[in-house]
C-alpha cells in the first residue's frame, strides 16, 4: 500500500493536471496570505501600539475568530457573494478571486493576533530603550515593528499553511470546478482531495494529501532556517 | 549648580510603595552610585531619572529647569537585562545616532565600541552575542550619543568577572571627560571603587548620602550600617 501510494505520487507529481492544481493551491492561498498582510498589519500596530477605548473588546473578537470553522465562513461568504447576493454584484463565487478573499477572511484573525502578541511582547523593553536613546513616539513605534519581525514571519506561514490546508470555503467559493485547459477552474488541492475520497479513489487522495502536506512543511522549514540563520528566532 | 535635583519624589505601583519622599542632589562629572538590596527602589529611581517613568509626586529639575521627556537622549539609561534590537553591533550601536539624524557617523560608533572593548564586533549580530557581549553593546550604543547623564542599572551583573575592571575603569574616564555616571548596584566592593558619593536606598526611601567613607566605609545611619555589614536580611 506504502510502495503503491509512493508510486502514485510521483505518478502524479508529473501529471500537468496536478501540477495545474497544486500550483493554484500555492498562488489562490498566497494571493490570500498577502491580502491578509496588507489588511492585517495596519490593523495589528493599530491594535498594539495606539491606546483607544474597546481596544481590548477588538482583540478579544480577532482571537475569538481564530477558531471558527472554515464551513460557517464558507457559508456566510456564500450567501453574501451568491448572484442574489448583498455582494453579489462582485461577481466572486466560482473564482479563484473569491476563494482568495474567503480565505483572507479566514486568516486574518490569525495575522492580527499573532502580531499584536509579537509586538506586545518586545513593546515595553524596546520603548523604553528606543526613548532613552531620544527616539521620537514615531521612531519608537518603527522600532516595535521592526522586532516583531518573528512574529509577522510565523503568522504568515501560519496563515498560509491554514488557508492552502482549509476545505469548506475552497469548496463552497470555488465549487471545485475542473476543466482540462480551462480558464476558470477553481479546483485546489483540498477539494480535489475529497473528491477523490468521495469517488473511493483514496489512493490519489493520500497523494495529493502528501503534496500538501510537503508543500507545509517545506515553507515551515524554509522558514526556520533562514529565520536560524539570520539570528532572528532569538527575540 | 547642581546638575539634577529631586524634591520629595513620590512613587507606587498599586499597593507597593517604590519610592518615598525621595530628595537627592547629582553634581555634574560625579559618579554617584546608589546602593541597596533587591527591591529597595534603585531601579524605580534610575528609571524616573531617565524620564521613563513619571513620579506620582515630587519634582524633578535638570539644570535648574523642570525636567520633560525632551532630555531623553541627554540622559539616557543602560537597563540591567541587556536588551539589543534585532541586527548587527553596528545598527544596534548606531541607533541612537541615527534617530537624532546623523547618517554618517561611523567613527563614534567605532569609538563607543573600542571604548567597552568590542573593536571588530561591527558585523556581528547582536541577538547571538553572549549576555555580557551584549551588556557592553548596550553601554556602547549610550556612550555613542555622548549623553550628559549616564545611568547604569547593575552595569556588570552580566559580565565576566575578567571584564569587570574595564569597565569600572571606563566608568571613571567617562567621568574625568565630564560625564555625570548614576550607577545602581548592590556590589559593596564596587561601590568602593568607583564612587564619588554613595546613596543608601532601603525600601524606598534614602537613608544616607555621601562619600564613600561616611557611607560605607563609617556609616553613622543604623540601618545603612546594617546593609553595610550584611545584617539587613534581603
Amino acid at each position: 500500500m506504502i510502495l503503491e501510494t509512493a508510486t502514485r505520487t510521483l505518478e502524479l507529481l508529473t501529471n500537468p493536471a496536478v501540477l495545474d492544481i497544486t500550483l493554484r493551491s500555492i498562488r489562490v492561498s498566497g494571493v490570500a496570505t498577502i491580502l491578509a498582510l496588507v489588511v492585517g498589519l495596519p490593523i495589528a500596530a493599530a491594535l498594539a501600539l495606539l491606546n483607544f477605548k474597546g481596544k481590548e473588546i477588538i482583540k478579544s473578537i480577532f482571537n475569538a475568530l481564530l477558531g471558527i470553522p472554515t464551513v460557517v465562513l464558507g457559508l456566510v461568504l456564500y450567501i453574501l457573494i451568491a448572484p442574489n447576493g448583498v455582494l453579489g454584484y462582485l461577481g466572486l463565487l466560482y473564482t479563484e478571486l473569491g476563494i482568495s478573499v474567503g480565505q483572507m477572511l479566514l486568516i486574518l484573525p490569525i495575522i492580527v493576533s499573532f502580531v499584536v502578541n509579537s509586538i506586545e511582547r518586545v513593546e515595553r523593553e524596546i520603548r523604553d530603550l528606543a526613548y532613552t536613546l531620544g527616539a521620537t513616539e514615531f521612531q519608537t513605534s518603527l522600532a516595535l515593528l521592526r522586532e516583531a519581525y518573528s512574529g509577522v514571519v510565523l503568522a504568515t506561514i501560519a496563515a498560509f499553511n491554514r488557508a492552502i490546508a482549509e476545505l469548506g470555503i475552497a469548496l463552497m467559493i470555488g465549487g471545485n470546478v475542473f476543466v482540462s485547459g480551462g480558464r476558470y477552474n477553481t479546483r485546489v488541492l483540498t477539494t480535489a482531495m475529497q473528491m477523490y475520497v468521495a469517488r473511493g479513489e483514496i489512493e490519489v487522495a493520500i497523494a495529493l494529501g502528501i503534496i500538501l502536506i510537503a508543500i507545509v512543511f517545506s515553507i515551515s522549514l524554509l522558514s526556520n532556517s533562514l529565520q536560524r540563520c539570520y539570528g532572528l528566532d532569538k527575540t | 549648580m547642581d546638575l539634577i535635583k529631586l524634591e520629595r519624589i513620590w512613587k507606587s505601583f498599586g499597593s507597593i510603595c517604590a519610592l518615598r519622599n525621595v530628595s537627592l542632589n547629582i553634581k555634574e562629572s560625579e559618579v554617584l552610585t546608589i546602593i541597596g538590596s533587591n527591591g529597595s527602589g534603585k531601579t524605580t529611581l534610575l528609571r524616573i531619572l531617565a524620564l521613563l517613568e513619571k513620579p506620582d509626586s515630587g519634582k524633578y529639575y535638570f539644570r535648574g529647569k523642570l525636567a520633560d521627556e525632551s532630555l531623553r537622549g541627554k540622559i539616557t539609561l543602560v537597563p540591567q537585562k541587556p536588551v539589543v534590537f534585532r541586527g548587527t553591533v553596528f545598527y544596534n550601536t548606531m541607533y541612537g545616532l541615527k534617530v537624532r539624524g546623523f547618517k554618517n557617523a561611523k567613527e563614534k560608533v567605532r569609538g563607543a565600541l573600542k571604548k567597552v572593548g568590542l573593536e571588530g564586533y561591527e558585523k556581528r549580530n547582536a541577538k547571538l552575542l553572549s549576555g555580557g557581549e551584549q551588556q557592553r553593546v548596550a553601554i556602547a550604543r549610550a556612550l555613542a550619543i555622548e549623553p550628559e547623564v549616564l545611568l547604569l542599572d547593575e552595569p556588570t551583573s552580566n559580565i565576566d568577572p575578567n571584564s569587570i575592571p574595564a569597565i569600572e575603569k571606563l566608568i571613571r574616564e567617562l567621568v574625568d571627560d565630564g560625564m555625570t555616571v548614576v550607577v545602581a548596584t548592590h556590589n559593596l566592593f564596587q561601590a568602593k571603587r568607583i564612587s564619588d558619593r554613595v546613596v543608601h536606598l532601603h525600601e524606598g526611601k534614602i537613608y544616607s548620602v555621601g562619600s564613600v567613607r561616611n557611607v560605607l566605609e563609617e556609616p553613622k545611619n543604623e540601618v545603612t550600617r546594617k546593609f553595610v555589614l550584611g545584617e539587613l536580611y534581603y
